[in-house]
């Protein structure tokens, strides 16, 4: 994805959410007035209320956002459960939360094959987060083979890192 | 002035037009870099052509362009140009046993009148020196800036008299470069060049990611892969002559690894539409969708067979990727590739006798060629020396393979005779270059 398209789909959902938080007290769907006094009271930002956004950029395993796989494999990894687990709650807790799976490969073997296992690697995720109660429209899966890698070395440890799936959310809420 | 600094005035003035007349020609070309000699190469000698135009000479050198052709392809050994000691341009002015005593099979002389308005005329003759006998005389006919164009030809004549094989000098090739642009960010292009990698023409260009250009054959338009769409691959169509293109498949998820159908009038694709990469064909005519197979592996990388009754592709159905042959009515695929822990992207030489692919064992990718007709330990040979070998593509006589290599932190492109004993660079100046597509023969 083009990286200033993703800041400004970014910032645009950043000030739609700060602009529905405002708004939430006029909203005829949240009219009901006993609700509202409730909430404002009991809502410090530090909350762990899984639909605070905040906590997206705060709690560890939803700041963690990538997950790393063997070669030539697309198998979830167990280091990888907890923070895959996480953002399916997330999913489920926030109902317009969209994420952008983004599967890659190293440069080991054909550019093609590899675009086919960068898919492979985000349909696991995909179907990891709705598992856990993410739902299908939720997620979207797009591969980039070889293509973008994080290190451009060819080595092990260079390789093992662009082995990777990364969730790129493009709605937190 | 005094004479001393104006003479070093002009030297370095000298000096700076030889440095960048230099830089110039590097930038356009390849770097020459024979890696692997062959004791069977033909030895034949290459007179420079005598200039008997009235304008000046045209800068590009046809004997040094018909020596590098001719090198390139490893049938040949082309005496070295400070070795060619007489300049007959007729053949009249030919001294047989000079060029015996040289251990030359043959020799090439020619020279360029004037003819008809600010054109040319390129006479060359084509000589056998042990029997004493022309093979060849032709005339050509070039306009001026034709001149590369013109010496490909002749190679390419001299190729087939000798061989028997119609010559692919005057040929083009496509690939793709990604240049850094700053942090994280890249320039992606498609282009197109001369065989031998001159006259680079930027065909497209993105921030995004470009795959896979495949030539139709008749060499009028590429198909490719583009990331430039938010979210997803997509395939366009892209007249050459015209520069204009056409979407021709952007379906859900992958849109990959086209390549047109012998006859033009299709394309074998990858869609992971229903979820998996499988192998469709696509019909141009009325981008009617055919699917080819069905099968919960990945399924990717088709390659037509020539007279495209079938299609080879990458599988890893059997657990790890390797070649799978089927028919274009479909069917259940047959295993193909035998040795290797790991073959993908195979292409197929014109007459389907070789097959090329990229092989893997114990993390070293090399370029393997199978001779279908050749059984036992000599049926495969590695032809390049890997660990990140990829994308081969036979010239359309298969006499060479261009492929792609990993050198540093970039990407460059070798060709590589067809047996492995002659490689060498192509290389960009700058840049990571990826993915040669050898065009098809094109018209004289």
């Amino acid at each position: 994805m083009n990286t200033p398209i993703r800041v400004l789909v970014l910032a645009l959902a950043v000030a739609g959410l700060g602009a529905c938080t405002k708004k939430e007290v006029v909203k005829p769907m949240q009219s009901d007035p006993v609700r509202t006094t409730e909430q404002t009271p009991t809502q410090p930002m530090q909350d762990e209320s899984w639909t605070n956004p905040a906590l997206l950029d705060s709690k560890p395993c939803l700041v963690s956002r990538i997950a790393y796989f063997d070669y030539d494999q697309a198998t979830i990894k167990s280091e990888a459960l907890e923070m895959l687990k996480c953002h399916g709650k997330w999913l489920a807790a926030n109902p317009g939360a969209r994420i952008s799976l983004e599967g890659h490969a190293d440069e080991r073997g054909s550019r093609e094959y590899n675009v086919a296992l960068g898919e492979r690697r985000g349909n696991s995720v995909r179907d990891l987060l709705l598992a856990n109660g993410g739902r299908g429209e939720q997620v979207g899966v797009v591969s980039y083979g070889e293509e973008r890698p994080i290190c451009t070395d060819s080595s092990d440890n260079c390789w093992s890192k662009n082995r990777r799936a990364e969730i790129v959310y493009t709605a937190k809420q | 002035m005094t004479g001393e600094p104006m003479q070093r005035l002009i030297s370095a003035l000298l000096l700076l037009i030889l440095v960048s007349g230099a830089r110039i020609a590097n930038a356009q070309g390849l770097e020459i870099d024979i890696v692997d000699g062959r004791e069977a190469a033909i030895p034949v000698a290459i007179v420079p052509f005598a200039w008997e135009a009235a304008s000046m000479p045209d800068p590009s050198a046809i004997d040094q362009i018909v020596r590098a052709d001719l090198n390139r392809s490893g049938q040949f050994r082309v005496l070295r140009k400070e070795d060619v000691v007489e300049l007959p341009a007729r053949a009249a002015d030919v001294r047989f046993p000079t060029w015996k005593m040289l251990k030359q099979d043959y020799l090439v002389i020619g020279r360029v009148l004037s003819a008809g308005e600010a054109g040319f005329r390129v006479e060359f003759e084509l000589h056998d020196v042990l029997k004493q006998q022309s093979l060849l005389a032709l005339a050509l006919p070039v306009r001026p800036g034709e001149f590369r164009a013109v010496s490909h030809q002749i190679a390419d004549l001299v190729y087939e008299k000798i061989l028997g094989v119609r010559g692919a000098f005057f040929t083009r090739v496509a690939y793709i470069t990604a240049k850094r642009q700053g942090e994280g960010k890249y320039e992606y292009a498609i282009w197109i060049a001369d065989s031998d990698g001159f006259n680079p023409q930027r065909i497209v260009w993105n921030s995004e990611p470009f795959l896979s250009p495949s030539w139709s054959p008749d060499g009028r338009y590429l198909a490719y892969v583009s990331f430039e769409r938010q979210g997803g691959h997509t395939i366009y169509v892209h007249e050459l002559a015209t520069g204009s293109r056409r979407l021709v498949s952007s379906f859900k998820g992958i849109n990959g690894a086209p390549t047109f159908s012998p006859d033009g009038t299709r394309l074998a694709v990858t869609l992971s539409k229903g979820g998996n990469p499988e192998i469709y064909l696509l019909n141009l005519a009325n981008n009617g969708l055919t699917q080819l197979t069905r099968h919960f592996a990945i399924d990717t990388e088709a390659a037509w067979m020539p007279g495209g009754n079938s299609l080879l592709f990458t599988s890893d159905r059997s657990g790890k990727p390797q070649i799978y042959g089927v028919s274009v009515d479909g069917g259940t695929p047959e295993r193909i590739s035998a040795a290797g822990e790991y073959n993908a992207k195979v292409t197929a030489s014109y007459d389907g006798r070789l097959l090329a692919m990229v092989q893997g064992n114990k993390n070293v990718y090399r370029i393997a060629v199978v001779d279908r007709e050749r059984g036992g330990a000599g049926a495969v040979r590695l032809i390049s020396p890997g660990p990140l070998d990829e994308s081969p593509s036979f010239a359309p006589n298969a006499s060479m393979i261009l492929y792609a290599a990993r050198e540093g932190n970039r990407g460059v492109l070798y060709a590589a005779s067809v047996d492995g004993s002659v490689r060498q660079r192509l290389a960009l100046p700058d840049g990571d270059v990826r993915e040669p597509a050898w065009g098809p023969f094109r018209q004289r």
